[in-house]
């Protein structure tokens, strides 16, 4: 029991730590332009098929720099040639474009990469269990990736509270006429935090991609996810983005770690059905069972009674 | 006289296509466009008309569907006795009680919430239909038979022309009905709390009960198109309700045109169209699905009916003709330059050294072949670029009161 409950809590660390990762740049994207980027998981998925083919020629550290930047500067491409120019057409054009473009990039990847998962492993020096607990193996890259979600937590939020741009991103977010009244560019900075939000998701995407494999759906399998951390913690609300991702993450991992389900809870309350009662899938249901479907049955609750979310200080 | 003339026009076209598309596959694209227009036009209830952005509008068409299917089930194990061609109707009603509850509690707000709301919704049903298999089959579905119970006329429905007939009937009805809607004060209603909802409240409507009245409608309509979804293909399954079909019927009615009523009807008859062609001729088409896309919120924000609807000054100015010659002679070179595009495309995913793009044989490892294209591509973009300035210049012509036409 003990030893479930260490393991369900480590690997929802890990999942929660680089959910955090993609749903930093996105509640960044929003605070500071009011658009839900549907392809943020795109992004990501960019970083892991940019990182697997870097890491054909150069190993896995120098992608592991050269691909975030790459998928930052991309992403800092679209905003710049595409968004900015559907801007104008409102919000809900701008929403649509960015669906659109998840669309566009999940396609565009198997047009170059194929349908098939690709073997991108990750490197040979962090391929050792870091400890044994119970006799079973905790393996040093998942610590590796606990450390660089951590350190882009804590770099990030010295950047945006520490220093003179981050106080610049942060008055651009709600006074942005007033910023650019006092000469500093506002679309380039709303330009340069797309790109470093999305070189955040591609970052996301490198570290992830050997662990949760590298394939064309791998954005589809987060992207929602992604989407229902931001509004459970608040549009906009970075602390709230934290506190959702580890959340859904340990939520997650623990629902799949358990072993309880309604049979439990209708033995325990004494009542039973026959098998072939109407509702026998829902008498039927166990916690692991739901454990995909946990995440929207919050966001759905965290909507109707909290529609600013945990964090957050606006609706929309 | 104008109104009645198009719907009997439009019914018309419905009785005579599949005479001049009489092939199995003509058939079968008919239907397939007759559903996507129901679905389509139900989906513009809420986002062209009523302001609500759906991320997952799929769930009423396959909740219908499944309840269609359930419903023809029960038609053949003779606990129910009633004609196949009600069966639509099944699946609308249950399109319609799906919508009242979820409606319930998502119609609060528009916006952000609700399109969130809408997802996860989505997400929720399309991930229990995995897991309630009694109800949606999991990963086979369900599949019934509608040739059972009573024959309508003497029509079992065994033949596709016939499913292609009730298809047909049933979009004609409801897309009469949807229209009729938008007149009536309630779709008059959702276009105002659509653009303002806090002076719709002022004047004393409720901008929820508006919303959730747009809501149910939309649903119901798009059980409907479940239900003929269900007769026609006599299965479903996770796909039709999950968010790749929700995203689809928002392709379709953002590519047709939101602003319009007839927006839809082109988008889906467009889109199907595209999807059952293009992806005969090349595997690529979701790609080319995928580009056109991004193009058209880019480029044509009020879609391909607000494109030619962008017309009517310059038609009702009489000056139509002034734009003739520069259109054609941008649609030469940017046609000319797309179609280079794509054989590139072609070339760099072909496995083969030969293919045959549009009648020419392309050598996709000579070198001749890439540096021609890439000739007619600059060629092209270079005319695309020198006949730009011109067309731009007499749309401004075209578009100008001047001095006389003012009396």
């Amino acid at each position: 029991m003990f030893e479930v409950l260490i393991f369900a809590t480590l690997n929802g660390l890990v999942t929660g730590l680089l959910l955090f990762m993609l749903a930093s740049g996105l509640t960044l994207i929003f605070s500071m332009m009011g658009v839900l980027n549907f392809a943020h998981a795109s992004f990501y998925m960019l970083g892991a098929y940019f990182a697997y083919s870097i890491s054909l020629y150069t190993g896995f550290w120098p992608a592991l720099i050269l691909a975030p930047v790459l998928v930052g500067v991309l992403g800092a491409l679209i905003e710049r040639y595409g968004l900015r120019r559907v801007h104008k057409s409102g919000h809900v054009a701008e929403l649509v474009f960015t669906f659109g473009l998840a669309f566009l990039i999940e396609e565009t990847v198997q047009f170059f990469w194929g349908r098939a998962t690709k073997d991108y492993r990750s490197p040979d020096i962090l391929d050792f269990p870091l400890f044994t607990l119970f006799g079973q193996n905790f393996p040093a890259y998942k610590a590796f990736m606990i450390f660089i979600s951590i350190a882009i937590f804590i770099a990030l939020y010295f950047v945006l509270t520490r220093t003179r741009i981050g106080i610049i991103i942060q008055a651009a977010i709600t006074h942005p006429h007033t910023v650019g009244n006092l000469g500093h560019n506002v679309p380039m900075i709303f330009m340069a935090v797309f790109g470093v939000g999305t070189g955040l998701a591609g970052l996301a995407g490198v570290i992830a991609g050997p662990v949760l494999t590298t394939f064309p759906g791998m954005a589809v399998v987060l992207g929602s996810i992604v989407f229902v951390i931001v509004v459970i913690g608040g549009l906009g609300s970075l602390a709230g983005a934290l506190v959702a991702s580890l959340l859904i993450g340990l939520l997650q991992s623990y629902a799949i770690a358990s072993d309880v389900g309604m049979p439990d809870l209708l033995n325990w309350l004494g009542v039973s059905f026959e098998r072939d009662h109407p509702l026998n899938d829902i008498w039927r249901l166990t916690l692991p069972q739901i454990a995909p479907i946990l995440p929207y049955l919050l966001l759905v609750l965290v909507l109707i009674f909290r529609p600013s979310g945990l964090f957050g200080k606006r609706e929309s | 006289m104008f109104k009645y003339a198009v719907w009997i026009i439009f019914a018309l076209a419905l009785l005579l296509l599949p005479q001049v598309f009489s092939s199995l596959l003509g058939i079968s694209i008919l239907s397939q466009m007759t559903i996507a227009i129901v679905f389509a036009l139900s989906y513009n209830m809420l986002l062209g008309q009523g302001g609500m952005l759906s991320f997952g509008h799929a769930v009423y068409f396959g909740l219908g569907g499944f309840m269609a299917v359930h419903a023809l089930l029960g038609i053949e194990e003779g606990d129910y006795f009633f004609s196949v061609t009600l069966i639509p109707l099944v699946g609308g009603l249950f399109g319609l009680l799906a919508a009242i509850f979820i409606g319930s509690f998502s119609t609060h707000k528009a916006g952000t919430v609700f399109a969130m709301i809408s997802l996860g919704v989505g997400e929720l049903i399309a991930a229990s239909s995995l897991i309630l298999v009694s109800f949606f089959g999991g990963e086979a579905g369900v599949s019934g038979d509608r040739t059972y119970g009573p024959t309508f006329f003497g029509y079992d429905f065994a033949q596709h022309l016939e499913v292609y007939y009730l298809a047909a009937a049933w979009m004609f009805v409801a897309t009469l009905a949807m229209y009729l809607f938008t007149q009536t004060p309630a779709g008059r209603m959702a276009n105002a709390v659509r653009d303002n909802p806090e002076r719709a409240e002022f004047i004393g409507y409720s901008a929820r009960r508006v919303r959730l009245i747009s809501f149910v409608m939309a649903g119901f309509f798009a059980g409907i198109a479940g239900g003929l979804f269900a007769v026609n293909y006599e299965i479903l399954t996770e796909q039709n309700l999950n968010a790749a079909t929700s995203g689809n019927v928002l392709l379709m009615a953002y590519i047709g045109g939101l602003g319009f009523f007839i927006g839809p009807i082109v988008g889906a008859v467009v889109l199907t169209l595209v999807n059952s062609v293009l992806s005969h001729y090349t595997d690529l088409w979701m790609l080319y699905l995928g580009i056109m896309f991004v193009l058209t919120v880019m480029f044509l924000p009020s879609g391909l009916t607000g494109f030619l609807m962008m017309h009517r000054t310059p038609w009702h100015l009489g000056k139509m003709h002034l734009l003739v010659k520069p259109y054609i002679l941008t649609a030469i070179p940017g046609a000319v330059f797309a179609l280079s595009l794509l054989a590139m495309v072609e070339m760099a995913h072909s496995f083969e050294t030969e293919l045959v793009f549009l009648g020419a044989t392309l050598n996709s490892d000579g070198i001749m072949s890439w540096t021609l294209l890439m000739a007619i591509a600059l060629v092209a973009y270079v005319a695309l670029r020198r006949s730009l300035p011109r067309l731009r210049e007499a749309w401004a012509q075209a578009n100008a009161i001047d001095r006389g036409d003012q009396s």
